[in-house]
C-alpha cells in the first residue's frame, strides 16, 4: 500500500488545464490544416493530384484540397516542384459541413463548424454519451478516440462519455469506411440510439474511405449509411483535433474561438 | 535440430530471389516435406495462393517455413489443379486458417479439412466458390455453423461485433456450463476492406499507405516490411542511418503498445493507479515516435529506400531526455503490478497458454516468449539494424496472463535501453535513397518482430515487376487461436483479461 502511495507522488497531478488554458504543444513536424500558395503553380502542373493516393486535390481554375480525403501524408509536398503547399500546425480542422472540409487559397481558416442548434445544445451541451462503432479502418482512430479516456485529457470532465449500449447512447462516433461486413450492424446500432441523435464520423476513412477510397469493399465513409453531423478530418486525427471538435459541438468552445498551442 | 530437404528453397530475410529457384514439388511432397519441416521445429510462417494464367484451371500453393534456432527461412510451391487440395490441417494444425483463407481467397477446397468456415466473409477472386455457395446469396458475416455444446445447464453467449468499449468489431461464441467456458469459437472479417487485393498489380501511390494502415498501432513494423520487400526487389542498400532511425520507431512502436498494454490489463483486475498511469505514458511514447515524424502512429517515418524524416542532434538530445523521463515513471508505474497481491492474484494461473500447444498453433511475439519459446524476429532472422545490435530474446515460462505481462516488461526495459544505443551513437549517411527498378518474375520477403509479433510480407513481381501477389501476415492471424484455446475452462468473467493479455488486432487479421 505504501508503494502505491509513492508512486501517487511520483506520478503527479496531469490533467490538461485545457480548454481553460491553451492546448498542449504540438510536435513541431505535425502536419496540420494545409496552406496552398497557387501562386507559386507552374502552369499545367498537375503533380501533386497525381501524387495525392486518395484524389483529394482538385486542379480546375483554382488549387482545392479535400480535407475529408486527405491522409496528411506529404506527398503532394514532396511532389510538388515549388513548395506550393505545405502543412501548417493548425490542429482545428472539424466541421460541421462535409463541404467547409474543401479548402481553397486565402480561404486557409475554413469555415469552422457552428456549434449544435439550440435545442440540441440544451440537450446534450452538458451531458453527451456516445457509442462507438468502429467499422473498418486500422484502429489507429481508436485508438487516439480511447486516449481522450485518459487521465492527461479526461473526456469525462465535459461530461462526454463512451457508453457500452446505443440505449444509452445520445449518438454515434463513427471510425472506418464503413466495410460492407460492418454496414449492417452499424445501421441496426443507430437505429438503436433513441431520437434525437447525432453522428460523429472521426478520420478520413470515416468521412470518405481514407485509403480505400472507393474498394468494392467498402462504403466510402459513414454517410453512406447515416446523417453526419461533426466530420474530425485526419489519418488518424490528433486527439487534440477530436478534442477540439467535440467542444466546439456542444458549444463548451464558444463560435470562431482560435486557439494558440504552447510553445 | 536441423532439417535440410532438396524440395526447399532458402530464403534469406530481406532478399529476393528468382521465381525459376524455387522448386515446383507435388502437392503430396509438399505436404509431407512441411510435416518433416515443422516436426523438425519448423514453423509455417506463411501459406498463399497465387493465381496461374489458366486461373480457372489451376493456382499455385506457395509455403514460407521459418527455422528459428537455425536462423534459416525456406520456400516451395505446388501447382492445385481441378480447384482442391488433400488438408493439411489434420497432420499440422498450425496452417487450418491459412487453408481457409486460400479456399476464400481462389475458390480452392481443402479436402477434409476438420472445421471449413470462411475466414472473412467475401465473395472469392477468381469466382469458384469453395462452399459452392450460389452467386446471388449475400455472404454475411458470422453467419454459419458454431461449435455448440447440449446440456442441462449448458448455455451459450454471444458478443460483437460492435463491442462495449472502442474496440474494433469481432463476434465471439462462448460455450458455457454455469461461468466455466468449455469453448470460444472467434468469428472475424468485419474489418475486411480488400488490402491484400488492392496491392495486385502496385506498386501504386496508395501500396506505401495499405501498408501504414495494415493495423494502424503496427505502422512501423508493416511500414518497414513493405520498404524492405521493394528494397530487395529493387536491389537498394539504404544507409545504416536509415536502419538505425526505422529501427528506433520501431521499438518506440513497441514500447508505446507494451506499456498501453499493461495498463489496460491493470484496468480489466479493477487495479487503476498502473491502469491510470501507463494509459498517460503510452501517449508519451506516442509522441515520441510524432517528435520523429509528426505522426503519434509513426505515419511518413518509414519510406521506401530509408526514412521519411531525419533527424539532427538537438532531436536526438530531446528524445533521450524524454526517453529518461518516461523509463522513470514507467518503472514507478509497471512495479506496482507484482507488489500488488490482489493483481497477481489475477494474473496468475489464469489463461495459461502450455508451450506444447503454442509450438502446435505457431504462436508468435509475446504470446510465444510467455510461454517459453525463444521466438523473436529480431534475434532469429534479424534484417535491418538488428545484424549489428542484439536484443537479448526476453522469455518466461508459466505462459499465463502473468507470463505475458511480464514479458513486455522485460522487452520495455530491452527497448529503452536499445533506442539509447542507436541516438547516442546514431550513424551517418542519407535518410533516404533510390530503391531503383523493380526485379521481375521473383519473390521477395520480408520479416519484422512487430510488438505483437512476426510480421511477414511477401511480394511475387510478374514479368513488368508488377505485385502478381503481394501476402501479408500480421501476428494475429497466427495468435487468434491461441486466445480461443486459453479460454477452455476459464471462467467468463477472465474473458477480458485473457483478450487483453494478447491484444490482438482485427484489422491485421481482416486486412
Amino acid at each position: 500500500m505504501l508503494k502505491i502511495f509513492v508512486a501517487r507522488t511520483q506520478q503527479g497531478h496531469r490533467t490538461m488545464k485545457y480548454p481553460d488554458a491553451p492546448p498542449p504543444a504540438m510536435p513541431d513536424r505535425f502536419r496540420g490544416r494545409p496552406a496552398i500558395s497557387a501562386q507559386k503553380c507552374p502552369d499545367g502542373c498537375q503533380d501533386c493530384a497525381q501524387a495525392c493516393p486518395t484524389g483529394a486535390i482538385a486542379l480546375t481554375d483554382k488549387v482545392r484540397i479535400d480535407m475529408g480525403k486527405c491522409l496528411f501524408c506529404a506527398d503532394c509536398v514532396n511532389a510538388c516542384p515549388e513548395r506550393a503547399i505545405t502543412y501548417t500546425g493548425d490542429y482545428q480542422l472539424a466541421a460541421r459541413k462535409r463541404q467547409s472540409l474543401v479548402i481553397e487559397q486565402g480561404q486557409n481558416e475554413a469555415d469552422l463548424w457552428a456549434a449544435l442548434d439550440a435545442r440540441l445544445k440544451k440537450l446534450f451541451g452538458r451531458s453527451l454519451k456516445l457509442r462507438q462503432v468502429s467499422a473498418g479502418g486500422c484502429n489507429a482512430c481508436e485508438a487516439d478516440v480511447n486516449v481522450l479516456g485518459t487521465i492527461g485529457w479526461d473526456l469525462g470532465r465535459f461530461g462526454i462519455q463512451m457508453v457500452a449500449s446505443p440505449r444509452h447512447a445520445d449518438g454515434l462516433l463513427i471510425t472506418g469506411p464503413v466495410t460492407q461486413n460492418m454496414e449492417l450492424a452499424l445501421k441496426k446500432t443507430y437505429d438503436a440510439v433513441a431520437a434525437p441523435k447525432i453522428v460523429i464520423a472521426v478520420g478520413a476513412c470515416a468521412i470518405a474511405g481514407g485509403p480505400y477510397i472507393d474498394h468494392a469493399e467498402v462504403r466510402n465513409g459513414a454517410e453512406a449509411i447515416v446523417p453526419v453531423d461533426l466530420y474530425v478530418p485526419g489519418c488518424p486525427p490528433h486527439p487534440l483535433t477530436i478534442l477540439d471538435g467535440l467542444l466546439r459541438l456542444i458549444g463548451r468552445i464558444e463560435d470562431g474561438t482560435r486557439q494558440t498551442p504552447q510553445s | 535440430m536441423s532439417f535440410d530437404s532438396p524440395n526447399l528453397a532458402t530464403l534469406i530475410n530481406g532478399r529476393d530471389i528468382l521465381l525459376d529457384s524455387i522448386p515446383m514439388l507435388s502437392l503430396d511432397v509438399l505436404a509431407d516435406t512441411m510435416v518433416a519441416a515443422v516436426a523438425a521445429g519448423q514453423r509455417v510462417a506463411s501459406m498463399f495462393a497465387v493465381s496461374t494464367e489458366d486461373a480457372q484451371q489451376a493456382a499455385e500453393m506457395y509455403v514460407i517455413l521459418a527455422d528459428d534456432h537455425q536462423s534459416r527461412l525456406f520456400g516451395a510451391r505446388a501447382r492445385i489443379e481441378g480447384g482442391e487440395f488433400a488438408s493439411l490441417t489434420p497432420r499440422c494444425p498450425q496452417v487450418q486458417l491459412f487453408e481457409r483463407e486460400m479456399a476464400e481467397q481462389f475458390g480452392l477446397k481443402p479436402l477434409g479439412h476438420p472445421w471449413f468456415k470462411p475466414v472473412r466473409y467475401r465473395r472469392s477472386w477468381t469466382g469458384r466458390d469453395a462452399w459452392d455457395r450460389p452467386a446471388d446469396q449475400a455472404i454475411l458475416p458470422g453467419v454459419g455453423d458454431f461449435y455448440s455444446i447440449q446440456g442441462d445447464e449448458v448455455h451459450e453467449v454471444a458478443v460483437g461485433p460492435v463491442h462495449a468499449g472502442v474496440i474494433e468489431p469481432g463476434h465471439f461464441r462462448f460455450q458455457c456450463h454455469g461461468e466455466q467456458v468449455f469453448h470460444l469459437e472467434i468469428a472475424l472479417g468485419y474489418q475486411h476492406r480488400g488490402v491484400e487485393e488492392a496491392l495486385i498489380g502496385g506498386p501504386t501511390k496508395r501500396s506505401m499507405h495499405y501498408a501504414e494502415t495494415l493495423a494502424g498501432d503496427t505502422t512501423i513494423a508493416h511500414g518497414t516490411s513493405y520498404c524492405q520487400v521493394l528494397e530487395a526487389l529493387g536491389g537498394c542498400q539504404k544507409s545504416a542511418r536509415a536502419q538505425s532511425l526505422r529501427g528506433i520507431a520501431l521499438e518506440l512502436e513497441r514500447l508505446a503498445n507494451h506499456v498501453g498494454d499493461l495498463g489496460a490489463l491493470a484496468n480489466d483486475v479493477g487495479f487503476l493507479p498502473t491502469s491510470s498511469y501507463c494509459g498517460r505514458i503510452r501517449g508519451d511514447f506516442l509522441n515520441m515516435t510524432a517528435l520523429l515524424c509528426g505522426s503519434r502512429f509513426g505515419r511518413g517515418m518509414i519510406r521506401p529506400g530509408g526514412v521519411g524524416f531525419d533527424v539532427d542532434d538537438a532531436r536526438l538530445t530531446e528524445l533521450l531526455h524524454r526517453l529518461d523521463t518516461a523509463e522513470k515513471e514507467t518503472a514507478s508505474a509497471v512495479n506496482l503490478l507484482w507488489d500488488t497481491p490482489s493483481v497477481m492474484a489475477r494474473f496468475e494461473a489464469t489463461g495459461p497458454l502450455p508451450r506444447q500447444v503454442a509450438i502446435e498453433l505457431g504462436i508468435v511475439g509475446p504470446a510465444a516468449r510467455a510461454s517459453g519459446l525463444a521466438r523473436d524476429a529480431r534475434h532469429d532472422l534479424p534484417s535491418g539494424i538488428f545484424h549489428f545490435a542484439h536484443l537479448p530474446v526476453s522469455t518466461f515460462d508459466a505462459g499465463d496472463v502473468f507470463a505475458r505481462a511480464y514479458v513486455r516488461w522485460l522487452e520495455i526495459q530491452q527497448s529503452i535501453e536499445f533506442i539509447r544505443e542507436q541516438c547516442r551513437a546514431m550513424p551517418s549517411g542519407a535518410a533516404q535513397v533510390a530503391v531503383g527498378e523493380l526485379a521481375p518474375n521473383s519473390l521477395a520477403i520480408a520479416i519484422n518482430e512487430g510488438w505483437r509479433g512476426e510480421v511477414c510480407h511477401v511480394a511475387i513481381t510478374d514479368g513488368n515487376a508488377r505485385f502478381a501477389r503481394y501476402k501479408v501476415v500480421d501476428p494475429s492471424f497466427h495468435n487468434w487461436s491461441a486466445l480461443a484455446y486459453v479460454l477452455r475452462n476459464q471462467q467468463i468473467s477472465d474473458f477480458p483479461l485473457c483478450n487483453k493479455s494478447f491484444n490482438l488486432s482485427y484489422c491485421g487479421h481482416d486486412l
